[in-house]
């Protein structure tokens, strides 16, 4: 086919434009790819009628005014953002029937710049998670080894990504939920600040943390996506009013913040290839110098704490009665929403629920969630300090590469330390880049790159160059159907 | 964490679990309180809490009703309704 499965979508822009390849066939060609790699459960579903009238009209629209914005590019919605007359589940049984309504204002964009959603990707339930293991649809796959998580939540994006299944991909991120799939499968991912894009019909989980994000193979890609999913939403009282990220990088050399609290931390895999990715920036002709973040050991309790609490909130809305699973005859109001609720959630999204009514329960509400919300101001203050010396932060994504299915499920708060280098920056709602900046036994790992608030443009312009002098985003898994299908 | 707190999270909650899944999350709680009891140690004194990141004003949209939001659409995926009205297992006998 032309543009091939792994190509990005600025090629893929030049072959529609040059008419090589069309809307349609690229389009075919992804519904394709995820029915053949099946194995990989990177998809909830797929929606191929509506993605090939989409791919006909883009055709036409490419016709008449050459290719402009992202017109006939094929991508996915991880299954959190509504999309008007499609399944939008969470992962979760409490929405496996539930057909959106309306469309997320992500979803109205991506749709109005003529970008082709082909269907919806795997994820944690609910978000809740980082390895995608967690869905009532089961465990995504890492494509370079099927053994191995895809991280999370947004793992489905991020797999369908490195496989060649579509181009791009939308993420949430709520403390590492696009960065650090995007690390484990080798593909781009960007959190906005807080605020940059609108949260409307995307179904909440932390309210004062999610944020919806691009997924791609290069920092090119993100910029190009962000350009069409942000913007002020007067549907989303929280979505920010400020100049639109930049369409072109303006580099110039930058001090670059590496901070200790991240490094030291680091195993001797990982560290040898930070190290290497540290040096490579330098080699851009960027300074480097030390910061500190000393709050940084509070910042997963912190998270914890806050993002459980706005989850037991958010959660309360699933009563059985509106939407959702409902439980079969129940024998008062009090069962219906006992029991649909028991059998809607999986045991993580209760977990979260019940951490966060603990928090908030009389007693305990100062010690733990006022508490928290301390903290999370020391942290973003550690941060805004060191902005105040350097332009950005370059930090690992996660301790180590991709772990194995199943293997941080005998203690939930194994999984909560993974966190541990994605949700300082959540909480203190900065912009943070993760591209792929070395291999550790055959599997990718990924760089952070932080920014203060709003300064996206500057994080691409590294990723940009960073991926025009290195080829960590190029490499490719190999199709992993043999295995499984043979054994 | 003891059975009892557990009890009354999950009445809090509107969460149900059988016994065994009840032992687990008794465990698994002990754990995720001992994990967010780490920042205890953490001097904040003086310090304000800290509720929106950029600490916004959140700009209001005009209180208008909108007409593209209709019921029927909305109750599509309501388990159960009649004349566009909910419905409930009777409450008031």
């Amino acid at each position: 086919m032309a543009g091939g499965a792994f190509a990005t979508l600025s090629e893929l822009r030049a072959e529609l434009a040059a008419r090589r390849v069309g809307a349609v066939e690229l389009a075919q060609a992804c519904l394709d790819r995820i029915a053949a790699q099946a194995h990989l459960n990177a998809f909830v579903s797929t929606c191929p009628e509506r993605a090939l009238a989409r791919a006909e009209a883009a055709d036409r629209r490419i016709a008449k005014e050459g290719q402009t914005a992202l017109v006939g590019l094929p991508f996915a919605h991880k299954d959190i953002f509504c999309v008007q007359g499609l399944p939008t589940t969470c992962a979760s049984n409490m929405l496996a029937d539930f057909v959106a309504p309306y469309d997320a204002t992500v979803a109205a964009r991506m749709d109005a710049a003529g970008a082709v959603l082909v269907g919806k990707t795997n994820m944690d339930e609910f978000a809740m998670g980082s390895s995608s293991e967690t869905g009532h649809l089961g465990s995504v796959r890492n494509p370079w080894d099927t053994g191995r998580v895809a991280g999370g939540s947004s793992g489905g994006s991020a797999a369908a990504v490195a496989a060649g299944l579509v181009p791009a991909a939308t993420g949430t991120d709520t403390g590492g939920s696009i960065r650090q799939p995007a690390a484990f499968c080798g593909v781009s991912g960007l959190k906005p600040t807080y605020g940059r894009v609108s949260r409307y019909g995307m179904i909440a989980f932390a309210s004062s943390l999610d944020q919806g994000g691009p997924m791609a193979r290069t920092a090119e890609d993100l910029r190009l996506l962000l350009a069409c999913m942000e913007g002020r939403d007067p549907r989303d009282s929280t979505s920010a009013d400020v100049p639109p990220t930049a369409a072109e990088a303006t580099p110039r050399p930058l001090r670059i913040g590496i901070p200790g609290e991240y490094w030291d931390a680091l195993g001797t895999d990982m560290g040898t290839a930070l190290d290497a990715a540290r040096r490579g920036i330098e080699g851009l002709g960027h300074n480097l110098a030390a910061v500190s973040l000393p709050h940084t050991r509070a910042a997963v309790a912190a998270y914890y704490v806050i993002s459980s609490a706005e989850a037991s909130t958010n959660l309360s809305r699933y009563d059985g009665v509106r939407y959702g699973h409902r439980a079969s005859a129940p024998k008062d109001l009090e069962d219906l929403y006992r029991r649909s609720r028991s059998e809607g959630f999986g045991d993580e999204v209760k977990r979260r629920i019940l951490t966060g009514a603990y928090t908030l329960s009389v007693g305990y509400y100062d010690a733990y969630y006022q508490k928290a919300q301390r903290v999370r101001r020391l942290i973003r203050q550690d941060f805004l300090d060191a902005f105040a010396s350097v332009d950005a932060i370059l930090a690992p994504v996660t301790p180590t590469p991709a772990f194995e299915l199943d293997a941080m499920q005998a203690d939930p708060t194994d999984m909560y330390r993974q966190d541990a280098f994605t949700v300082p920056a959540s909480l203190a709602g900065l912009p943070a880049l993760s591209v792929p900046c070395g291999q550790i036994g055959g599997l990718p790992v990924g760089m952070q790159l932080i920014g203060p608030h709003f300064a996206e443009d500057r994080l691409l312009a590294l990723g940009e160059a960073w991926q025009r002098e290195t080829d960590w985003h190029m490499p490719h898994p190999r199709d992993s159907r043999a295995g499984p299908e043979a054994t | 964490m003891d059975s009892e707190t557990v009890e009354r999270l999950l009445r809090l909650s509107a969460l149900e679990l059988d016994e065994d899944a009840r032992a687990r999350l008794v465990r698994d709680l002990g754990r995720i309180v001992a994990l967010i009891d780490e920042m205890q140690s953490v001097d904040t004194e003086g310090v304000e809490p800290l509720a929106h990141p950029l600490d916004a004003v959140q700009p209001l949209r005009p209180d208008r009703a909108d007409p593209k939001v209709d019921r029927a659409m909305l109750q599509q995926g309501a388990p159960a309704t009649r004349d566009g009205l909910y419905l409930v297992p009777r409450v008031v006998e």
